[in-house]
């Protein structure tokens, strides 16, 4: 019976494009021409921020599963970016520098981590559940400053980007550029299909009504629990990107200040959208980018327009933009 | 390891639990009466310390200094309340989060602006330098036996007034059903002011307090404010008795932890990789025994909420 309740509406036909297919496409856009117009204007360190944007964005989009989609506030999301981008250290370390191999181990390590600690971690409701994920959190990032044989405080440096089948294929600083955006587009439209889903609608039912949920007769915890692990394992896929990205790891990508940006991020495009985290992201490491040439310490300027964004623009970017078009539909 | 070791370190614990106690209390009433998740109760910590070495360097007295920024930091939490954390009561955890992120991340850069990112430090007040003999010929700083005694007068005062005065009465009653206080004609706005404003200056206290045996750095609250969150998970969010068990308990276990796991894991493999694994496990044992709480007890040891 549930099943049918659950039904996807029907697509409505239009001759134009949906609002919300619109707005992505532009965000894609702009990542598929940033290398262009890096080259056009010389500014090359367009093309780092522009990769960094999107290995962010993947964690963020992943990070809004939770959050947006499922209600669960996970304050400890950096560690699975941090195991990833550990895996890949690791492993190099160790001489192996393949991808076909690193990439896996790094999805599997942060998906077995975060099985692990869902398990425990959703037991708890709410205000528990951010604490518990932040202190987890923590707790991989104390073990990665005591790793002395892996760099410890001071991190590990990767000795070459990952290689594909035993090609350098992503040594160019563009083929990484745009392999990184294939693996953000992947990540976006799986995410979407994944909301848009069955089970997506079960993880929306939870947020809003848990025991409902549960009295129609589904496991929501387990429901949950997927939705967790799933988050976990592209946390390690951006971890992965992140540290071929930047090639080093360092006990500062998980730490809980980290996890923390990755909210903002989502809060900061808007909540429970996806699009939200990809402009969030973006828009994040923009202010960043332009902020820190203004002053070193540029989140004196950052945190009070956090709280104000809490206080004033709920639904962040995308919230602000459905607004402006409310009030300026009629002029 | 000799028994005068193992009694320095159970000290040292016990200071860290007392720490971690002034800070956790202020956590888990805040949580607790008003719903409301403060991360930039950490930066209060911070925070604390800066204002006792302004203050000084101002007045060139202790005491003097310590009141000063008690002060100081009481109507700067006040400040912070009447801005911004009374606007964010009613709503979900995930503002409150972010608003306070926001707070953290201005004020762990502020004190940079205004003091530098350079470590400063605060000396021991004259009369309580130096080291007393304990037991067996026991060495221990005299200061770090200042910190102990005022966290648990503190703590014995706390619970007094949380048991026995109308004030503490209306806040276990905030703890468990706020509404209902509310709806019984208390000033809820009034109750909850006065204990964010307590919950700040215990915060301040602590971070005053141990000023002058740690380096008074930018981000110095950040880490102690997860530990506050360990502690209060465990102890049960709204409840001052369990942060004081769960304080000390951490406090214990992640010094001894520290101090002794290498020794500990000597016994089963070689010296090593016991020098290699024994750091992490022992920074990995309290949020180990923070699962373990958790997976029995979902809402901590002593849950104050009755829900």
């Amino acid at each position: 019976m549930s099943g049918a309740i659950l039904q996807a509406p029907k697509p409505t036909l239009s001759l134009l494009p949906r609002r919300d297919v619109v707005l992505p496409a532009m965000i894609f856009l702009v990542f598929v021409l940033l290398p262009a117009i890096a080259a056009l204007t010389a500014r090359q360190y367009l093309l780092d921020v522009g990769a960094r944007m999107m290995v962010f964005a993947v964690a963020a989009v992943a990070l809004d599963l939770l959050v947006g989609y499922t209600g669960l506030i996970s304050f400890g999301h950096a560690a699975f970016v941090g195991l990833g981008a550990y895996a890949v250290g690791i492993l190099s370390a160790h001489g192996i520098g393949e991808g076909l191999i690193a990439l896996p181990v790094a999805i599997a390590v942060s998906m077995l981590f975060a099985w692990l600690t869902g398990i425990v971690c959703l037991r708890t409701r709410g205000a528990y559940f951010i604490m518990i994920t932040l202190a987890f959190g923590q707790m991989v990032y104390f073990i990665a400053t005591s790793l002395a044989p892996y760099g410890g405080d001071n991190g590990l440096t990767i000795a070459a980007r990952s290689t594909i089948a035993g090609w350098p294929l992503l040594k160019s600083d563009r083929a990484f550029y745009y392999f990184t955006f294939l693996c953000l587009l992947a990540t976006y439209l799986f995410c979407r299909a994944l909301v848009g889903s069955r089970f997506g609608r079960v993880l929306r039912g939870a947020k809003e009504n848990a025991i409902r949920m549960a009295a129609i007769g589904f496991g929501v915890r387990r429901f949950q629990l997927v939705a967790y692990v799933i988050a976990g394992g592209l946390g390690g896929f951006s971890g992965f990107l992140l540290a071929n990205l930047t090639e080093f790891v360092a006990p500062a990508y998980m730490s809980w200040q980290q996890s923390g940006e990755l909210i903002v991020m989502v809060i900061l495009g808007g909540v429970g959208t996806l699009d939200g985290a990809l402009l969030g992201s973006a828009a994040y490491l923009l202010a960043e980018e332009w902020l820190s040439g203004i002053t070193e310490n540029w989140k004196v300027i950052f945190g009070p327009v956090l709280v104000l964004v809490v206080l004033f623009a709920r639904g962040g970017l995308i919230g602000l933009g459905s607004w402006l078009r409310r009030r300026f539909a009629h002029v | 390891m000799s028994t005068t070791l193992f009694l320095v370190q159970v000290l040292n614990g016990l200071q860290l639990g007392v720490l971690l106690f002034l800070i956790a209390a202020g956590l888990t009433l805040v949580f607790g009466v008003m719903d409301f998740i403060n991360l930039a109760h950490g930066v209060q910590y911070m925070l604390g310390a800066y204002l006792a070495v302004a203050f000084y360097g101002l007045v060139g007295n202790f005491l003097v200094a310590l009141l000063l920024a008690l002060a100081a930091a009481l109507l700067f939490g006040l400040l912070l309340e009447f801005l911004v954390f009374r606007h964010l009561y009613d709503r979900d955890h995930l503002d409150q989060v972010i608003a306070t992120f926001g707070i953290i991340l201005f004020l762990n850069h502020a004190v940079r602006v205004v003091w530098g990112a350079a470590p400063l430090t605060l000396p021991v007040p004259e009369f309580f330098t130096g080291a007393v003999v304990l037991v067996g010929g026991l060495l221990y700083p005299v200061w770090r036996l200042v910190i102990i005694a005022s966290g648990l007068a503190i703590a014995a005062g706390l619970y007094v007034l949380v048991s026995y005065t109308r004030i503490g009465m209306l806040v276990r009653a905030g703890a468990t059903n706020a509404r209902m206080v509310s709806a019984l004609g208390v000033n809820i706005e009034r109750l909850f002011m006065i204990v964010f404003g307590f919950g700040t200056m215990l915060a301040g206290f602590a971070g005053i307090m141990i000023a002058p045996i740690i380096s008074v750095e930018p981000g110095m609250g950040d880490n102690i404010l997860i530990l506050a969150f360990v502690v209060i998970v465990i102890g049960g969010i709204g409840s001052i008795r369990g942060a004081f068990i769960a304080a000390l308990l951490i406090g214990l276990v992640d010094t001894l932890g520290r101090s002794f796991s290498v020794d500990i894991l000597r016994l089963m493999m070689g010296p090593s990789s016991a020098r290699m694994a024994g750091p992490a496990i022992a920074s990995m044992l309290i949020y180990v025994l923070m699962a373990l709480v958790l997976y029995v007890r979902p809402t901590g040891l002593f849950p104050a909420r009755g829900r």
